[in-house]
């Protein structure tokens, strides 16, 4: 089979197949574990029951919407108190509560986020919230 | 009825898919097999078309020529819509993959009593292109943050813009409502239109009802259902490394939104998606307006039969002499005919 | 010739059939479609299966293997035109093309719409060449081939111009003509061509025009016109025939030689060319700037245009010079030289008069009579008395093939402002690459075809109708030798009141010459507007 113009053509296909496999020489077979968020913060450390307000798995997918409820009770309805999973009570306070035991922002929440190529500016905790003093 | 019918199929697909994860459990087919084979028909399918096009040389030089030509130096040339060189050509390229310049002279012919015609301004065919091509380029470029470690740096950057609304949680993409409008009057002007629904086949519904579908899908997983996202891109870096890992619980729909999206890949080089590629072959628009300036070359040119200047003297000589047309065979002195041969 | 409805009564309906284009079959009324090819004119040019047959009947005796021809000749085509096969693949049917066919316009028959009129073959690509086509069937769009879709192709492939405007909307620049020329070629190699092309090839090819003129008849015309030339200006010109040495070889479309209002624009290019003193020829074995056989194989094109370069050789001329003609053009801008070169033995175009070379014709080394005379008048070489046409409240027709097949727009708009007074464009989405078509290019200027050819011209016809009723226009030029004759009978059904004109009649008009008598009427016998006050104007 003869090519006609094959200079273009080939060019043209090897863009294509260029762009279409991106990630594959991107990445260049780097296997890049899942970011594991550390857990290992004193707070975290000091307690008996390692537990969080909700379970491990829906905190992964859930976080962000909780937070955004606890916004919306604390900063429109003036509310602050929280019923965890077990009857625990909690604060409804990002700065008070959750970054009390997270207080690892690098090594916990910066480490999916940034894995899921969230943009730096989301989410936009960081705005508003100072984040924790970190000695490394 | 053909509407129907894509929508059917697409359904099949859903169906099929579902089935799949949760009947059969077949979560190494849907999130493995399925997309290397998806992806090795589109790569493969695409370099087959192209050499195929490009099996077929260009005989003759056609463009459409839709501005003035380069001729005398005190006319004003179009460089764009009239170009008369490889640049000129880029540029008119430019214009037509990234603006859609020949969707934008659109108009809208109408007939009133009379006969009478009236052109009518019509630019939403072209808006309505130009927002479904824009935001599905947005939309796959978010979606490398799936597919790259470390994410490229402009990948976020996009997602920030995009985003930049920050209405609800996830906050929403200009560019998922951007789509998802650009499908939806794209189909219903198919299906509204009496004289686009009466020129269009299933396979015309087929991949709007599919992309539909992804959209649908992905915004279901995005903003209502939830999806581990860390589960997501551990199976897509696994993919893209060959090493493939299927982490347990991504939930069914993600099979389903990745599905869907594997059949419109395997099914984007042997369909009318195949158009991406096509108009960079397009021998109206990809040449310059300069044949009468350069030579082009027909490689498959063969001679022909003609009637050469020969034949024609020897069938009209008398006339011609009478007339007092010069011939070239002088009858008269009976003298051999000086002929230049003309036949190729 | 078929019988044509007044205007008011000949109705126009955009409703859709009921059922899908693929279920409707084709209703041969008279007016809509050409006569067939007489077995002799395809046989005179050694085509194959001519025969006595009518589109009306039901039987049209088609070769024993015309489905496996039909399939050859698509094959071998997808295999020499890549056009072909991108245009078959990437429509995407838009509808964008769907309303700019002056046939769906003017008709209301949806299968005029460029993107079904491709469909028709499309579809039969799918169905025969493509798995995709074969397995899904009409899912894909896909239909096999059968002796009515034979039927619509001669219907629909007949009733399309050419004009390349559907190209020019076309996000992917889809050509219908080329997708029409190419089904063409397929029908021919059935026997299966309009008589009034297939006559006018064979004309072509055994007496050198379409029209059959025979040298000695040939002279006779051009020995009239210079005559009538006399008679309008005082001035007596010696136009010469195949001579050898001549510095250019002039040839223009045998309609202006012949046809009324051709004519006319033939005393303008003649009156120039004396003037100027510029060394010319006529050939008579070249006499036919037009080439019907583009409209009927890509072969057959090329065959008819040999003659052009061979009589240049012949004579030895330095370079040529093409008259006013569409299709002429788009042969000579994008297939003479390509087909028939290299014009070697030519020089590069040098207007003897301005030294003005032309560059832009540096490889085909022919140039257009009117890019010729506007860079006459550029320079001020000659001498014109614009006032002469003041009678002419004038717009212009761009024809199709000069305007989307070489992009020919400001020369023929700057010489007739430099010789007319009075000019108004019609509407922008009429005009230009815009442009519309007169209805009866592509060889389907015919009598039979009547009433397709006046649906056709509907938008053409409607733009001068627009500008006639706010402007007051009365003439209409046109650069093109079909348009001259087809628009004439095209304005007298629609838009009564409105003369055609070539460009080159105007110049002939204006144009002052030396040792001119003072005229008293046009080039057509009619009397001057205001001779008793005029003003010379020198531009």
């Amino acid at each position: 089979m003869k090519i006609y113009d094959g200079r273009y053509v080939i060019s043209g296909l090897i863009v294509f197949i260029a762009l279409a496999t991106f990630p594959v020489w991107f990445n260049r077979g780097k296997v890049s574990p899942s970011p594991e968020p550390k857990l290992d913060t004193p707070a975290i450390l000091e307690m008996v029951q390692k537990k969080c307000v909700l379970a491990k798995d829906e905190m992964r997918i859930g976080h962000m919407r909780l937070l955004d409820q606890w916004r919306t009770e604390v900063v429109r309805n003036g509310r602050r108190i929280y019923t965890g999973m077990d009857g625990k009570i909690h604060e409804m306070s990002f700065q008070n509560e959750c970054l009390k035991c997270h207080s690892n922002k690098t090594t916990f929440c910066d480490t999916c986020h940034r894995y899921v190529g969230l943009s730096s500016s989301t989410p936009y905790c960081w705005t508003c919230h100072i984040a924790p003093r970190e000695n490394d | 009825m053909n509407f129907i019918i894509s929508l059917m199929a697409v359904l099949a697909l859903v169906v099929a898919a579902f089935l799949g994860i949760e009947a059969a459990g077949l979560s190494r087919v849907f999130g493995v097999a399925i997309p290397y084979a998806a992806f090795i028909l589109l790569i493969s399918g695409v370099v087959y078309r192209v050499l195929n096009w490009a099996s077929s040389p260009v005989p003759f030089r056609i463009p459409t020529t839709a501005g003035q030509q380069k001729t005398l130096p005190w006319i004003k040339r179009d460089r764009f819509d009239n170009p008369c060189n490889k640049i000129e050509v880029l540029g008119r390229f430019i214009m037509e993959v990234l603006f859609f310049r020949s969707l934008f002279r659109n108009t809208r012919a109408e007939v009133d009593k009379g006969p009478t015609l009236y052109y009518q301004w019509e630019k939403w065919l072209w808006l309505g292109g130009l927002a479904l091509h824009y935001s599905l380029l947005v939309i796959i470029l978010r979606h490398l943050r799936f597919f790259a470690e470390p994410v490229p740096s402009f990948v976020p950057v996009l997602g920030g813009m995009d985003g930049f609304l920050q209405v609800g949680l996830p906050g929403i993409y200009v560019s998922d409502a951007v789509f998802m409008i650009a499908v939806t009057y794209l189909l219903l002007r198919r299906l509204i239109i009496p004289r686009i629904r009466y020129i269009s086949i299933p396979a015309d519904y087929l991949p709007l009802s599919l992309i539909l579908a992804i959209g649908v899908t992905g915004i279901l997983l995005r903003y209502f259902t939830r999806v581990d996202l860390l589960k997501v891109k551990q199976l897509a870096i696994g993919l893209i490394n060959f090493q493939c890992v299927v982490p347990e619980g991504i939930g069914t729909l993600f099979y389903i939104h990745l599905f869907l999206v594997c059949t419109l890949i395997a099914y984007f080089p042997f369909s009318k998606l195949i158009h991406a590629g096509g108009i960079f072959f397009s021998p109206t628009m990809n040449l310059p307006n300069d044949s009468r300036m350069r030579r082009h070359v027909n490689p498959w040119d063969y001679p022909v039969e003609v009637q050469t200047y020969v034949e024609y003297e020897e069938r009209f000589r008398e006339k011609m002499i009478e007339a007092g047309l010069p011939v070239a065979k002088d009858i008269a002195a009976g003298g051999p005919a000086i002929y230049s041969l003309t036949k190729k | 010739m078929a019988r044509l409805p007044k205007p008011s009564e000949l109705g126009l309906d955009h409703a859709l059939p009921k059922k899908g284009w693929m279920d409707t079959s084709v209703d041969f009324r008279s007016g809509t479609w050409s006569h067939p090819a007489r077995a002799k004119n395809l046989e005179a040019v050694g085509f194959l299966n001519g025969r006595e047959w009518s589109p009306a009947n039901h039987d049209w005796k088609l070769p024993a293997n015309w489905k496996r021809i039909v399939f050859e000749g698509i094959r071998e085509r997808l295999e020499k035109f890549r056009s072909l096969r991108i245009f078959m693949d990437v429509c995407v049917r838009c509808g964008a093309c769907a309303d700019k066919c002056h046939f769906y316009l003017g008709s209301g028959d949806p299968k005029n719409m460029p993107v079904l009129r491709s469909e028709l073959l499309r579809s039969i690509y799918r169905g025969e060449f493509t798995l995709a086509g074969k397995i899904m069937g009409r899912l894909a769009g896909a239909r096999k081939l059968t002796e009515s879709v034979v039927k619509e192709w001669f219907y629909y492939f007949f009733q399309c111009t050419e004009c390349r405007r559907c190209s020019v909307f076309c996000p992917f620049g889809i050509d219908t003509a080329e997708i029409t020329m190419i089904a063409r070629e397929l029908l021919n190699l059935l026997g299966l061509n309009i008589d009034w092309i297939a006559g006018s090839v064979a004309n072509c090819y055994h007496t050198g025009n379409h029209l059959g003129i025979q040298p000695h008849a040939f002279k006779d015309m051009i020995d009239f016109f210079v005559d009538e030339i006399e008679a309008v200006s005082g001035v007596r010109i010696e136009p010469s025939f195949n001579r050898k040495g001549a510095e250019v070889l002039f040839i223009t479309p045998s309609g202006d030689v012949f046809a009324d209002p051709g004519t006319y624009t033939m005393m303008g290019y003649l009156m120039l060319f004396h003037e100027i003193g510029l060394d010319y020829t006529l050939s008579t074995y070249a006499s036919e700037g037009g080439n019907f056989g583009m409209f009927t194989s890509h072969e057959m094109m090329k065959r008819l245009n040999s003659k052009m370069y061979a009589e240049a050789r012949r004579l030895g001329v330095k370079w040529m010079l093409g008259g006013e003609c569409g299709h002429m053009w788009r042969a000579v801008n994008q297939y003479m030289d390509t087909m028939n070169g290299p014009a070697d033995f030519l020089e590069v175009p040098k207007s003897p008069v301005t030294g003005t070379v032309f560059e832009n014709a540096s490889s085909t080394k022919m140039v257009h009579i009117v890019e010729f005379t506007a860079d006459l008048i550029k320079n001020g070489k000659l001498k014109l008395h614009s006032g002469r046409n003041n009678n002419l409240v004038m717009t212009y027709h761009d024809s199709c093939n000069t305007s989307r097949g070489m992009g020919f727009f400001e020369e023929p708009r700057y010489v007739i402002k430099s010789v007319c007074n009075n000019f108004y464009e019609m509407p922008r989405e009429t005009i230009r690459e815009q442009t519309f078509c007169c209805g009866s290019g592509s060889g389907l200027n015919n009598d039979e075809f009547i009433e397709m050819r006046m649906r056709g011209g509907l938008p053409r016809a409607n733009a001068v109708r627009f500008v006639q009723e706010r402007h007051g226009v009365n003439a209409l030029s046109c650069i093109c030798a079909i348009d001259r004759s087809a628009l004439t009978t095209l304005m007298d059904y629609w838009v009564p009141g409105v003369s055609v004109y070539g460009v080159h009649e105007l110049v002939g008009n204006a144009l002052v010459m030396q040792g001119e008598t003072e005229r008293k009427t046009d080039l057509r016998g009619e009397p001057l507007p205001g001779t008793e006050a005029v003003e010379d104007e020198d531009i």
